[in-house]
């Protein structure tokens, strides 16, 4: 029996199906697989990319945060962000990369107002690069934008 | 000629209500999209809600969550001194009674809550409620306005940020949420509650038996819920959020379809007030003709 699969968060349901005979996970404390059948899990889950493997295909997910629970092959993701692969803007990505790069650099002077800022820019850097990475591996386009 | 004077009068303030008319007509309008739009948006973040009450409620039923000792200091029951109220309006008005209602649902909460705590702030988000409360003299820890329509999660985060951090530094022991909870487009209702501490949510019947199951955590259920925690009291805030933009919009257009009705009514009426005083302009000129003609005759 297959496991059902449902990614949401807070904004939307991201992805939902009941076929997925695989599933890597970037848990918090590193990469796991999931398989039919397995133990019931709660987990943390890190900021990477969620693989799932049905009878139409690969599909990679980027998620950034969040909860992971498997009971009897129901596997409910919930993520802080999340988005397949293929509606990852790649140039909002590079530009958001970019930003927050420049703000924790101090290259953009003055709007850092606290930890909390430092936190959020280094959060969104995080999740751009997250979402860079993930689109280079799985549309086959190693080279650095500037490069193009 | 008689009465002419107010002939003109009665036909300019039927155009003036007929222009009144136009602009609720479109104001009604444009309420019912946003409403559509923000009840799709309540709804798109329901599954992500009754999965997280869902996954803390197994969580709480297996650490023993709630009884006794707080496993979590957002779990931690302290006699309340300092309360904090979350008020939720919206920015705008012409939205019939929903914000006064709410305002009075919010006043009586405080108001019931005010013998026993020895300090109250109001944490107002939409510019309604703050100028209610500001208004009315009672202290603000912080306000939020111009969220726009449709605020996305991101947006909403630093007020929920807000009273965690001032129930963990112990600023505040017990933490209110009020917002209109949209029942459908034509009921909406005012709802207040607690978010902090966090009341476990109980397990849903039938998930009764996941109590059973032997989870494996990872890492352990008190870090877990370290991480759930502060996305339960988001995703409330958020929710609430969301369900007083619905309210906001449908109320908006229920107000407006009224005011759009009255204005046609109006017009009805000022139009059969109009065609009298016509007709007895128009007779009274008659008259004077028919007067002074026979008149002439006479001589």
């Amino acid at each position: 029996m297959p496991l059902t699969l449902s990614i949401v968060t807070a904004q939307r349901t991201v992805l939902e199906r009941g076929d997925v005979t695989k599933l890597v996970v970037p848990a918090l404390e590193g990469q796991i697989t999931l398989l039919p059948s397995h133990a019931a899990l709660m987990t943390a889950l890190g900021t990477g990319e969620m693989i799932a493997t049905s009878p139409s295909g690969v599909e990679a997910i980027a998620i950034h945060g969040g909860f992971l629970q498997i009971v009897h092959d129901q596997v409910s993701v919930l993520a802080d962000a999340a988005e397949h692969v293929a509606q990852i803007d790649l140039d909002r990505a590079e530009a958001a990369r970019a930003r927050a790069e420049a703000r924790l650099t101090g290259r953009d002077p003055g709007v850092l107002q606290g930890g909390l800022d430092v936190l959020r820019a280094q959060s969104a850097l995080q999740r751009s690069i997250t979402r860079i990475n993930i689109v280079r591996r799985r549309r086959g386009t190693g080279v650095p934008s500037g490069q193009r | 000629m008689p009465g002419g004077g107010s002939v003109r009068a009665i036909r300019d303030r039927i155009k003036s209500v007929r222009s009144t008319a136009k602009v609720t007509r479109a104001m009604e309008l444009v309420a019912a999209s946003k409403m559509r739009r923000a009840q799709d948006r309540a709804l798109a973040s329901r599954p992500y809600a009754e999965r997280m009450t869902a996954v803390l409620a197994q969580l709480a039923s297996v650490t023993g969550a709630g009884d006794g000792e707080a496993l979590h200091p957002l779990l931690e029951q302290r006699a309340v001194q300092r309360m904090s109220y979350i008020h939720i309006t919206s920015d705008r008005g012409l939205a019939g009674g929903l914000n006064a209602n709410m305002n009075r649902a919010g006043a009586t909460l405080l108001l019931r809550h005010q013998p026993s705590v020895a300090a109250i702030t109001v944490i107002p988000v939409g510019r309604k409620g703050r100028d209610f409360f500001a208004r009315s003299g009672m202290p603000l820890a912080a306000e939020f306005t111009e969220l726009g329509d449709f605020p996305d999660f991101e947006t909403i985060r630093p007020i929920a940020k807000i009273v965690m951090d001032d129930f963990l530094s112990g600023a505040v022991d017990q933490v209110f949420l009020g917002y209109q909870r949209f029942v459908n487009a034509g009921v909406q209702r005012p709802t207040t509650r607690q978010i902090l501490p966090i009341i476990p949510p109980e397990a849903v019947p039938g998930a009764a038996a996941a109590k059973s199951v032997d989870f494996i955590f990872e890492p352990s259920p008190e870090r877990l819920l370290e991480t759930l925690l502060p996305r339960y009291v988001e995703m409330q805030v958020y929710a609430a959020i969301l369900e007083a933009r619905a309210s906001e919009q449908s109320a908006r257009m229920v107000a407006m379809h009224q005011a759009t009705d009255a204005a046609n009514d109006m017009v009805g009426a000022l139009t059969l007030v109009y065609n009298k005083a016509r007709q007895e302009s128009i007779t009274g000129e008659l008259l004077d003709i028919v007067g002074g003609v026979a008149a002439l005759e006479a001589k």
